[in-house]
Formats: C-alpha cells, sequence, structure tokens
C-alpha cells in the first residue's frame, strides 16, 4: 500500500473517551427496544390487492390458492379482491376469468372477491365485461394497461370506464407490477402514465377507480389533483419512506386509501408494518383497514 | 417481534423530515422503535452527492456522527468513502474509524468497485477491524457510470479474503446478485433497498445460509415496515431469522465494537 496515512488532528483519546464510552454505557444498560403492539391488530381487514396463480418470471412463497388463503386468513383478513396473474399475459382473459371465480369459490368462499380482467383493445370486450358483472357476479374488474399494450387516452378505455361505471363495477387500475429496475428482460413495460385520468374521471363521474401498486411514481400534486377529480382511491402496497402512511394522511384524506399487499408477489407483512411503522389514531387506522374498502365495495 | 434483537445495517439521514442531523436520527429511532428495532447503522449525510469532493465527503461523516452522538449505543456510523480521492478517503476513514466512534465503511457509486484504487481503502478497513458496505445493482434499465454489480464486488472479495463485505440491495436484482456472489465466503448479502419480493430471503438463505445474510432497510428512502417484512415474513426457521436481524451483524461487528470498548 503505497498511500499516506495520516493522523488527523482530532486526539484520539479525548473522541474515543467521550463518544465511545459513552457508547459502551449506553449499549451495555440500553434495553432491547421492543414492538409496540398495533393497536386495533383485532379488528377485520380488507386486502384490496391481491393475486391468484403464478408470476410468469418466478414461482412465490404462496402462489397456490390454498396456500395464500390460509396466509391471509391467520393474518386477519377478512376480504381479499383477488385479480390473476395470468391477466398480464394470456390472451384468453375469459378463461382467466373463469378459473379466477373458481378459484375464489373453491379456495376462498367468504375471503376471496374475483376481480377479472378486461383488455379493451381486444375484441368483444364488452361481452367478457358483460359476464364479469352479470355472471361471475363480480364487484369490480382489474386492469393492466401496461401489459395490454395501450395508453389512458385511448378511447376504448375511456369507454370501457364509462360502461364499467354504467354497471357499478369497481375499476382497479394497476399501475405497475413489479420494479421496472428488476423486470425481466423480456418483459419490460413502462410504469402507467396517468395525466388523462383527472379528465377522465370528471367525465364519468359515477366511476369508483382504486389505483393500485401508484404511489411509487404518483406522487405529490399531482395524486392530490387526481382524488379531488372524483372517487379515486390508492393503497399502500408500493407506498414507501419511513413513516410512509403517516406522511400520505398527511397529504390526502384517510378516506381515500385502502389497505393492499400485492401478496404473494410481495411479503404480506411489508403492508401490515407500514400501519404499526406510522403512528394513526384509531379514526384512521379503522378507516384504512376495512372502512373504506367495506364502503366502497358496498356500493358496487 | 419482541424476541429478535433487530439491528438495521442500513439507515440515512436522507429522506427523514428534520432540520438537523439529530432531529433526522431522533425521527428514525421513533419509526424504529414502533417496529421492534434496536440499533441502527447510519452512513452518508442529509443530501447526497454520487461522487463526492472530500469535502463533501467529510462534511457527511460529520453530519453522521452529530446524529449518532445523540443517541450512542442505539446508533452506530459507517464512514462515507468515495475512492476516486485515495488519500482523503484514507484521512477519513483514521479520522473516523480509528479515531472516531464509527465502525464500517460505505461506499456508493463513485467508481466501479473492482477498480484498484479500492485496494488501500480496503486493506486498511480490515487493519482497523471494520466492515465493509458497497452499493450493487443489476439494473436492466441501465446503471450509473460508477455503479458496481454484485459481480464487480465478487473480483474485490477475491482480492480480499480477510475483508468482511456487504453487498448492498443483493445486487438489486437478487436473482442474479445472490448467485454473483455466492462463491465468496466473505461476501454478505444485504436485503435492504428494492421492493419486499417475497422469495428473496429464501433464495439468499438457501444459496448463502442463513449466516451470510443480513437485514437492512435503506430507511429513510424505505420504510422499515416493507424491508423487516422481508425477513418476518420468509419460510425460514426462526433461528434463522434471528441470524439475519442481528445475529450476523453482531458477529461481524463484535471485533471493532471490542475494539472500541463496546461489550455486545
Amino acid at each position: 500500500m503505497s498511500a499516506r496515512i495520516v493522523s488527523r488532528t482530532v486526539n484520539r483519546r479525548a473522541f474515543l473517551g467521550t463518544a465511545v464510552a459513552a457508547s459502551l454505557l449506553a449499549a451495555s444498560r440500553e434495553p432491547v427496544l421492543t414492538a409496540a403492539p398495533e393497536a386495533g391488530a383485532s379488528e377485520s381487514l380488507i386486502d384490496v390487492n391481491v393475486s391468484l396463480s403464478r408470476w410468469p418470471a418466478r414461482r412465490l412463497p404462496h402462489d397456490e390458492t390454498p396456500e395464500l388463503v390460509d396466509k391471509l386468513r391467520r393474518a386477519g383478513v377478512t376480504q381479499a379482491w383477488a385479480g390473476s396473474l395470468e391477466a398480464v399475459l394470456h390472451k384468453d382473459l375469459a378463461a382467466v376469468n373463469q378459473r379466477l371465480t373458481e378459484e375464489c369459490h373453491r379456495h376462498g368462499r367468504g375471503l376471496l372477491r374475483p376481480f377479472g380482467s378486461i383488455n379493451p383493445r381486444w375484441p368483444d370486450w364488452e361481452e367478457e365485461l358483460r359476464r364479469c358483472a352479470e355472471e361471475y357476479l363480480m364487484p369490480g374488474v382489474r386492469l393492466h394497461p401496461s401489459y395490454h399494450g395501450y395508453r389512458l387516452d385511448d378511447p376504448a378505455f375511456a369507454r370501457l370506464l364509462r360502461l364499467a361505471a354504467d354497471r357499478r363495477l369497481i375499476v382497479q387500475l394497476v399501475f405497475a407490477m413489479e420494479d421496472e429496475r428488476m423486470m425481466h428482460p423480456l418483459l419490460r413495460v413502462p410504469a402507467v402514465e396517468p395525466a388523462p385520468l383527472a379528465s377522465l374521471m370528471k367525465a364519468t363521474p359515477s366511476l369508483r377507480l382504486v389505483l393500485l401498486n401508484a404511489l411509487r411514481t404518483l406522487r405529490g400534486e399531482a395524486l392530490r389533483t387526481l382524488l379531488a377529480a372524483g372517487e379515486v382511491f390508492v393503497e399502500i402496497a408500493m407506498l414507501e419512506g419511513v413513516g410512509g402512511v403517516e406522511a400520505l394522511l398527511a397529504q390526502v384524506p384517510s378516506s381515500r386509501v385502502l389497505f393492499g399487499s400485492h401478496a404473494p408477489l410481495f411479503y404480506f407483512e411489508s403492508a401490515l408494518l407500514k400501519l404499526q411503522e406510522s403512528p394513526l389514531s384509531a379514526e384512521q387506522r379503522g378507516a384504512l383497514r376495512q372502512a373504506n374498502a367495506r364502503r366502497l365495495s358496498a356500493a358496487a | 417481534m419482541a424476541k429478535f434483537d433487530i439491528w438495521d445495517i442500513h439507515c440515512h439521514l436522507n429522506g427523514v423530515a428534520g432540520r438537523t442531523p439529530e432531529e433526522r436520527l431522533d425521527k428514525l429511532l421513533e419509526y424504529a422503535k414502533r417496529v421492534g428495532l434496536a440499533r441502527l447503522c447510519v452512513f452518508m449525510g442529509m443530501e447526497w452527492a454520487y461522487d463526492p469532493a472530500p469535502e463533501k465527503m467529510r462534511q457527511d461523516n460529520e453530519e453522521v456522527l452529530r446524529a449518532i452522538r445523540r443517541a450512542p449505543g442505539r446508533a452506530f456510523g459507517f464512514v462515507y468513502l468515495n475512492p476516486r480521492h485515495t488519500q482523503a478517503s484514507l484521512d477519513e476513514l483514521n479520522r473516523c474509524v480509528r479515531d472516531g466512534p464509527m465502525i464500517g465503511v460505505k461506499l456508493w457509486v463513485a467508481q466501479h468497485c473492482n477498480a484498484r484504487a479500492l485496494d488501500p481503502l480496503i486493506e486498511r478497513a480490515t487493519e482497523l477491524k471494520a466492515i465493509v458496505y458497497q452499493h450493487t445493482w443489476l439494473k436492466v434499465t441501465g446503471n450509473l457510470p460508477g455503479e458496481s454489480t454484485p459481480m464487480d464486488l465478487a473480483e474485490l472479495a477475491a482480492r480480499h479474503p480477510k475483508a468482511a463485505l456487504v453487498c448492498g440491495h443483493s445486487g438489486g436484482d437478487w436473482e442474479l446478485g445472490l448467485r454473483a456472489i455466492r462463491p465468496h465466503q466473505n461476501l454478505f448479502a444485504e436485503l435492504g433497498g428494492g421492493d419486499p419480493t417475497a422469495g428473496f430471503t429464501e433464495m439468499a438463505v438457501r444459496e448463502l445460509g442463513a449466516e451470510r445474510v443480513l437485514y437492512g432497510s435503506d430507511a429513510g428512502g424505505r420504510s422499515f415496515a416493507s424491508q423487516l417484512a422481508k425477513v418476518l415474513g420468509a419460510d425460514i426457521p426462526d433461528p434463522a431469522k434471528r441470524l439475519v436481524l442481528g445475529g450476523n451483524l453482531r458477529r461481524l461487528l463484535r471485533p471493532i465494537l471490542k475494539e472500541k470498548g463496546i461489550n455486545l
């Protein structure tokens, strides 16, 4: 090693004598911090963002429905709004939606509520929307614009929103499924560009829109403007930053925020721990855990 | 969670509310307590620079020193170095670790970590018993010019088998990153800073063994919650969780903490 190593002007003994001795004292006496129990943990929990079936790029620990159902029930989830991971790539969405419905009934009766997928760029999508509403009695549909290859200024998307609102279906709009930096090189899709949404909401005032995995990219003024444009909700699966829920509720009304885990792609515990990390009032906690979702689905 | 003694290897003052380093550390500790974290390692200042000049490097480290004085024994500091300024980095290493309370080294994105310029820094850190945390990522969208990959770090680890090196973020694209570092027993995988994608921790423990996996959060940019979930939600046994959440970090830090008179 040729580089020069120089002692700086700080007196080592003095430095250690203060900071480190204090550390020694504190480290030996400081009790290990323990988690505050999450108040309201016994309240019911509605998860608006779960998925069934297989993610194309990896197997996941709970990608068998019975295992996921067991996981959700043990965590206190009383209702979970479920889409299908098959919907991102499969072209036969009718079969995907049928399997999703059967799977929810077979393994998750009373817990799983199916949200079918529609691609408004593909033929006969209006019939698929009818089946979701009339045959499967779904409370809503889940849309994947980035994987289905359309932008939100596409007229077909506006028409889908109108028809869904007419049928009193909740529309879930998926902004992203994973971090774009980590996508499979052959499965790279852009995040949804939300700019057209505010005017679409104003043009469809009876629509109830839930944005899934949106809070990685949708923030600040753009988020506030969109929530003010109509009955628009967000969930917390991709909300990040220390104390993230507290920070979010300082910006937007708690009545518009839902609990979403993005399980099984994400560890379910992530969303649950976010409610614990942020100090929330009992009213805020109840709203996020279940009251907002219950009110939203009751109107469906 | 109270059954685990949780130490976080990866926290920042950036992205946290507060006007001063002390206020920001208070805020971090407040949130940490709510989710059961016992101790935090903090590095880099309140505003970041990819390629900091020596003065900026020193300022960043001063801010961390101010912060950790606030909570001795609960918050530890790592010195932030820039391998493009070798002598200034060695001076900072001596000032903050040899002569100060810091216990590790943080390297970020100024230069790829397989560069020879890192060798004197790694050698000196190893002499001081400091562990070295190197940020790594494998982005399909493209890395920053000086941003290291886990493969770069594997090269560095092979040149310095006695150094304790931490692969920050496990390369982000962890399915590839974990395999890149697997052969090097002196390389440890850190879980923090990415999405809480299910299966990450299970694969890390399967490929490296629980003894080589470390919990870290990357707070304040990330939440403690999402990153803790990677371990608490993983399908691994409790003894493995205990190692990942703090046992391994305590083992790695024990020599330097002992050197500084801190007994765990």
